[in-house]
Formats: structure tokens, sequence, C-alpha cells
């Protein structure tokens, strides 16, 4: 503890940093923000404005109201879409930190025969774009029966090449001597990955948790092929199907986006550093 | 331990270790085969017929498909508008990204708020941000307009011309993706050993020289990242296109049509999905020819 603390401590990079800090460098980075943060305050003054007061000139509401907040709330799917975004996003998220970190563990650390093409077919997928998946993919919900249902809008995200990709990277750095010895103890095929392997790579399987639901919370192309009832949509569908029928009513439509974005931000605003950083995590592997 | 009753075939230890690894990968290889290599083929597949959902039958046509696709104005026009869209697209958010990372890692105050905040709009949902930018640069009521009216320019129709709402997606496109640019050269520079940039500094370098034979070339790898990945999203732009212009998709007058876009327009409003499977191998060549040509060319330059 005390040695942490020494190493803090140190002041002289930053104080002499700080003798050649040049003022200019805040002073863009902060007109910068501004241009950056503006879209956002300018989405919340519009949904606090009554009907006609969108049109006058002028930032701040003249007579701010939540009757927005209630019409979109009240009469529309608003809230189901937001259930139904959440449902997808979490379902996806945890088959994904299951599956990819199995896959990546056994690609990592079992032998068998066959392993190298295995991995080969899993990583050659990633090469194929969405576009070039959907059109089959629709057929064959069609023929499956399973068109507008959660299973459907889920399916194609439950597990992700990246994330198997990623995985196999974190647990080959562990050493093998832990698990030959576990085995040698006893510790179950499984309990090697999953009470050995898991809970060394936590920081990696947040990091991916995060980018996977940030990825499935925002899909838009498949959602929008794959849902045909309104109370299937998800949040970006029914956003845009919602303001696409709102027939210029910005009120209304500043107001469904800000119901979508306001909590992403405040979660974000809170966990901000772990985001950002399983962000930087995830990207940098790949 | 080995008592008669046992069975005569005990499998050996990698036997056995072989058996579990089968089972743990049985499951996400029959999802791999099923819904990411069999589509793919049959899209492949798709392409050499005439396949409509519409029409019972689905006779082959050989390269028809591909043929038809050489004389398309409308792909001609989508193909030009994605490469116009990376070919902004790419070099802006890279050079934004870069320059706010220098900033950021020049000064010592609120560097994790500058940090956070340029990096909001890429968690925010793509949809209802482009919704705000619709909002943001309508032609009469819009901010920038108004800003614009203020300081005496002449208001700009933006998403309303041909000419000016392409680099209007495109900046969407920027704004949302700079925050990951940023993270990511902000972790590259964190990368470059301080004893290389000192002793540049010993050598008498000044800090343009720092940044350009030293900073700049350990860089390469996240440029090289940011290059390929960024032209991969703008080679595949949807979301953006179809909310910024709701009621006339890819419009004005197709000027902001994207390949993906077309590929959704002919498959899922005019149902001609053999057509549209043919532009999806289209765009998979395309991706797959532009990485591979960017990681050649610009992994060369790393060799000094």
């Amino acid at each position: 503890m005390r040695s942490e603390a020494r190493l803090r401590a140190d002041p002289m990079p930053r104080a002499r940093g700080l003798n050649r800090e040049p003022l200019w460098l805040y002073v863009v980075l902060g007109i910068g923000s501004i241009l950056v943060a503006f879209p956002f305050v300018w989405m919340v003054l519009t949904s606090l404005k009554t009907a006609q007061d969108v049109y006058l000139p002028g930032i701040l509401p003249p007579n701010p109201t939540l009757d927005n907040y209630a019409q979109v709330l009240g009469r529309t799917g608003f809230p189901r879409w937001f259930f139904n975004s959440v449902l997808v996003a979490a379902g996806t998220t945890l088959s994904v930190l299951f599956f990819d970190s199995l896959t990546g563990y056994t690609l990592a650390k079992l032998k068998f025969p066959g392993k190298e093409i295995v991995f080969v077919v899993i990583l050659s997928t990633l090469m194929i774009p969405t576009e070039m998946l959907v059109i089959p993919w629709y057929i064959g919900a069609i023929k499956l029966g399973i068109s507008n249902t959660y299973f459907a809008i889920a399916l194609p995200g439950i597990m992700s090449a990246f994330g198997v990709f990623l995985m196999r990277g974190f647990f080959e750095s562990l050493p093998d001597d832990l698990f030959d010895a576990a085995r040698l103890d006893g510790v179950s095929e499984f309990g090697l990955y999953w009470r050995i392997g898991l809970p060394l790579v936590k920081p990696s399987l947040a990091a991916l948790g995060i980018f996977t639901f940030l990825g499935n919370y925002n899909a838009f192309l498949w959602p929008l092929i794959i849902t045909q009832s309104a109370d299937m949509r998800t949040l970006p569908v029914g956003i845009a199907l919602f303001s696409g029928e709102a027939g210029g009513q910005w009120n209304l439509i500043m107001t469904a986006s800000s119901l979508a974005v306001v909590p992403v931000l405040l979660v974000f605003i809170i966990f901000q550093r772990q985001i950002i950083e399983g962000v930087v995590l995830t990207g940098l592997r790949s | 331990m080995f008592s008669a009753n046992r069975p005569a075939k005990r499998l050996t230890l990698a036997q056995r270790q072989a058996l579990w690894a089968y089972l743990f990968i049985g499951l996400p290889l029959a999802f791999y085969l099923l819904v990411r290599i069999y589509p793919a083929l049959s899209s492949l597949s798709m392409s050499l017929r005439d396949y409509s959902p519409l029409k019972p039958v689905k006779p082959f046509i050989g390269l028809e498909n591909f043929q038809t696709a050489l004389f398309d104005p409308a792909l001609g026009k989508a193909l030009l508008n994605t490469a116009l869209y990376t070919i902004i697209g790419v070099p802006a958010q890279l050079l934004l990204g870069l320059g706010v990372a220098v900033m950021l890692s020049n000064i010592n105050h609120y560097r994790g708020f500058f940090r956070a905040l340029y990096f909001a709009p890429y968690v925010t949902p793509i949809v209802a941000s482009a919704w705000v930018w619709q909002w943001l640069l309508n032609r009469n009521f819009g901010p920038v307009n108004a800003l614009f009216s203020a300081v005496g320019l002449p208001t700009q129709p933006f998403l309303g011309s041909p000419s000016q709402a392409l680099a209007s997606v495109a900046a969407l496109v920027v704004w949302q993706q700079l925050g990951f640019q940023i993270v990511l050269f902000l972790a590259g520079l964190e990368g470059i050993p301080r004893t290389y940039l000192e002793a540049a500094s010993l050598d008498g370098a000044n800090s343009w020289q720092k940044f350009r034979h030293v900073t700049l070339p350990l860089l390469n790898p996240t440029i090289v990242f940011s290059t390929v990945v960024g032209s991969i999203g703008f080679l595949q732009l949807f979301a953006q296109v179809v909310n910024l212009n709701f009621g006339d998709q890819g419009g004005p007058l197709d000027s902001t049509l994207t390949v993906a876009l077309y590929i959704y327009r002919l498959a899922f409003q005019n149902f001609r999905m053999g057509y549209a499977a043919a532009i999806t191998v289209i765009l998979f060549a395309i991706i797959l020819l532009v990485t591979l040509l960017q990681l050649r060319v610009l992994r060369r330059r790393v060799d000094y």
C-alpha cells in the first residue's frame, strides 16, 4: 500500500508538464467539445418545447414542458421498444460471453485433432459482410416460421467470431502450467474453463460484454428486416419508423431521441472509464 | 485404480481431452457453419439465379445478374457515393482523431473529461443521433443555418441538396466515430516509449520533427487499424443514410445512396433478391480487396 502511494505521489512529471502546457490547447479542445456536445443539448432542449415553439428562433424553450414525454411514452410503443432492445442486447451479450469464451478457451488451451481447421473456419466468417447474410437469414426465418420473434432478432448475434478471436488471445496469454496443475488436482475439463480460466479473463469479458451490448442495442439493419409488427420493433427501428410517421413534429421526434440517448449517456457517464478502456481493449486486439 | 471391472478400452488422457473439446465447440461450430458460412454460400448461389420470393421458380441464369450490375446506373451511383464516403470520411476521422489525441496527450487537466465528452456520440444509438442531425441541419429552423444567418452567411440546404447531402452524412459519421478514433490514438501514443522522444530531443529535434520522425512512424499500426476499420465501416454505411433522409432514403436524387442501402432497397422493397445477392457478392469482393490493398500499402511504409 505504502509503496503504491509513494509511486503515485511523485509530483515531478506533472509539475514539469504544467509549465509547458499551452493555453490554446484548452481553447481548441473546449470549442471542439461544444461542437461535439451541441447536438445532444439541442435535442434535449427541443424535446422540452411545445409544438409551436419548435419553429421559433432561439435555442432555449420559451415555455418548457414535459408534455412531449408524456405523449411519446403514453401513446407510442416506446416503452415496449426499449424493453425489446434491452432484452435482445442482454440476451445476445450473455450468450456471446459464454460461447465466445468457451470457444476461445477450447482453441487456446485444449489439444484436439482438427483444431486449426475449426479456427480458420470461425476466423474466415469475420470477412463476410452482414449485407451478404441478411437475405438468406430472412428467407430462412420465413421458412422456419420464426420471423418477428425475439429469437430471430437475436439469433445472428448470439456468437461472434470477433469475440472468439479476442478470447482465444487472452486465454493463450495464461500459463499452461496453471491448467495442468489443476487438471492433476482432479478439476474437470469444464471446471478448468469455468473456475480457473474465466475468473482470470474477467476484465476482457467485461470489455467484450460492453462492446457486444452496444452493438446489439444499436443494431438497425437486421431488426428492421425481421420485425413486422410494431410491438416487436427494437428501439432503433421503433424510433426510425415513429419519426418517419411523425411528419415533422420535431418536438416529439427529439423527445423519442432523448429517451433513447439519455439512458445510454447516463450509463456511459457512470462507467465511462471502464467503457472506453473496454472498447480500446477490444478494438486494439482485433 | 485398475480394477478388473473397468471396461477394457479406457480412453487415454489425450482422447478424453479431445472429446471434451468437441463437446465445447460443437454448438459454436454448428452456429458458424449454419448462420455464417451456409448463408454466405447461399447468397452466392442466389446471385446466379433469378430469385424472387414472389415467384415460385428460381431459374439458374448464370452471370446475368452481374451483367445487369455492369450497366445499372443506380448501382454505379451507389458505388461512386460509397467510394466518396470512404475517401472523405476515413482521412477526416483519422486526422481529427489523431489531432485531438495529440492535443489531449499534451494537457494535464480535464483529459478524462474531454476524452469522455468526445467519446459520448460513439455510444449513443446511431438512429437517434441521425434524426437529431436531420433537425440540426434543417434548412429553415435548424441552429446551424440560424448561426449562418446570424453571421451574415447565406443559409444552406445541406441534406436537401444533391451536392451537399453526401458531405453532411459523412460529417455525422465522423462526429460519431471521432471518440473511438481518439481513444485508439491515445492508446497508440501511450505505447510509444518516452526514451525515443527524449533521445530525439537530445539530438536537437524540435516538436514537429519528433512528431514526424518518431511518433508518426511508431503510430503506424494504429493508423493501419484506423484506416482498415474505418473503411469497412464506410463501405457498409446504411443506418445513417436511411435516417438522415427518411422520406427519400438515399436522396435527394440518389446523391447519398450507398451500396448497402441499394441492396436493402432491391431485396426488401423490390424483392429482386437474386440481383441484390449479386451486389452483396460484389460488395464482399470490394471490402476484401480494399482491406488487403490497405494492409499491403500501409504496412510497407513501416519498413525503415
